[in-house]
């Protein structure tokens, strides 16, 4: 019997290496899987490179792991919002390594690596200091950029309903990254506010076919608060 | 000599319902965060425009009212929506893949800068600031059918933000079409700014003062 419902945070995190290429959900703290951060924190493993739309605000969460020095390299779009006092300080004291990327190119790199594409050519970026290094091709009259696909090691997601074969369900913009880097990496880690019985999900609203899901863990959290 | 002794600029209300009155139903908008997303507030419900919100909202609605609130629906700027009828939800790859093949028909940006050729920046002040936060610009102003800027027409200490060439780090090149200020609603053409309308009592004479591009008819 398939079975991907694991009962205990070290079990969700159990094997993740030091080095990994962490994709975390989310978009600010709507989707995000604070639960599993904060497990991966507790869990200890450094070295990390982490893909995320924001750079953690406050000092919880993925602002305190960043603060514990566990990320080597952060790949996301927007490192500063109001709150991102963790993320300034490290990265004036020259602390952590930043890729910033924008935010489509950043979903399809992902996309892509959960597709079997390697690399892709965009418009986006072009002509800007972002383009910098990479192979600019015109095609049709028009130049675009080559992007490399970008998977993880691991994937960090937040779900409203799981069952045991790993098949999600989603809030509202809760969606987000959460499905893109479910697919895009070797390993994908749910946090699940609900879980039910195999079959109890309408087929029609599964948004992460359970294929992309190796382990899922009941965080019954309760609503999430814009931070 | 002030150009307020000429005219009234407008406000930053007027500025969004000026903008509101462009564009017309059925099409699919994407309001930038900031000044832009007030300006879904000025077209009537009865016109049906299609609102999207980067993170996976297609036909965002208005601000809830008190106990209406959904959690976990918010907008790009992070802040709580409504779902209109009609509306519906997508993952990141997808919100973008509409925005990056050209099915937007419009995207509406705040800028720093516009330049004479289209150029826009509008996501970093300085070549030196290493971290600055691109979040989805550069998509929407390189992926939207048609690209309009909404921005004051000058800095706080007077300098013009419509230019011959940008002196910030670019968004994209060559990608606005219309730009609206208080004080002018200009196009963007092969031969440069053209402007369309201006504030009453505004000359053409005393709006090029305080531009730095060369402007036309």
């Amino acid at each position: 019997m398939i079975d991907k419902l694991v009962q205990s945070m070290a079990d969700a995190m159990a094997g993740i290496r030091d080095g990994s290429v962490v994709l975390i959900g989310g978009f600010g703290s709507i989707g995000q899987p604070n639960a599993l951060i904060d497990g991966l924190i507790e869990y200890g493993a450094k070295d990390l490179t982490v893909v995320a739309n924001n750079a953690g605000v406050g000092r919880v969460g993925l602002a305190r792991l960043l603060e514990l020095g566990r990320v080597r390299k952060i790949i996301c779009t927007f490192p500063r919002s109001a709150n991102s006092v963790v993320f300034e300080e490290i990265y004036r004291a020259g602390k952590i390594e930043l890729e910033i990327v924008p935010q489509g190119t950043l979903s399809e790199r992902m996309r892509a690596a959960g597709a079997g594409i390697p690399a892709f050519y965009t418009a986006t970026a072009v002509g800007t200091k972002l383009a910098h290094g990479k192979e600019e091709r015109e095609i049709a009259g028009r130049l675009y950029l080559l992007e490399h696909a970008l998977p993880g090691d691991v994937a960090l997601v937040e779900a409203w309903e799981a069952d045991r074969w790993g098949n999600l369900t989603y809030l509202s913009s809760a969606r987000n990254f959460n499905p893109i880097m479910a697919a895009a990496a070797k390993l994908t880690i749910v946090q699940a506010q609900h879980i039910v019985e195999l079959g109890a999900l309408d087929p029609e609203k599964v948004a992460t076919p359970g294929i992309y899901v190796n382990r899922v863990l009941h965080v019954p959290y309760g609503e999430p608060t814009i931070t | 000599m002030s150009i307020l002794t000429v005219c009234k600029p407008l406000s930053r209300v007027e500025m969004a319902a000026r903008v509101a009155r462009d564009i017309p139903e059925g099409w699919y908008v994407n309001l930038g965060i900031g000044a832009p997303l007030q300006i879904a507030d000025h077209v009537p419900a009865e016109r049906e425009v299609i609102f999207h919100s980067e993170n996976g909202v297609l036909g965002m609605g208005p601000a809830p009212g008190k106990g209406e609130i959904n959690r976990w629906l918010i907008n790009a700027g992070k802040q709580y929506i409504t779902l209109r009828t009609g509306g519906s939800y997508m993952h990141h790859a997808d919100s973008f893949a509409l925005i990056r093949g050209g099915h937007l028909d419009l995207c509406v940006l705040g800028a720093f800068q516009v330049a004479e050729n289209g150029d826009i920046a509008n996501w970093s002040t300085s070549e030196n600031d290493t971290a600055p936060a691109v979040g989805g610009a550069m998509d929407l102003a390189a992926g939207a059918r048609q690209l309009w800027v909404l921005m004051e027409h000058q800095t706080k200490s007077g300098e013009s933000k419509l230019v011959r060439r940008c002196s910030y780090p670019l968004t994209a090149l060559g990608a606005v079409k219309r730009v609206y200020t208080n004080l002018a609603v200009l196009d963007v053409t092969d031969g440069g700014f053209a402007v369309r309308e201006m504030v009453p009592g505004l000359t053409l004479d005393a709006l090029q003062q305080v531009t730095d591009a060369p402007l036309r008819v």
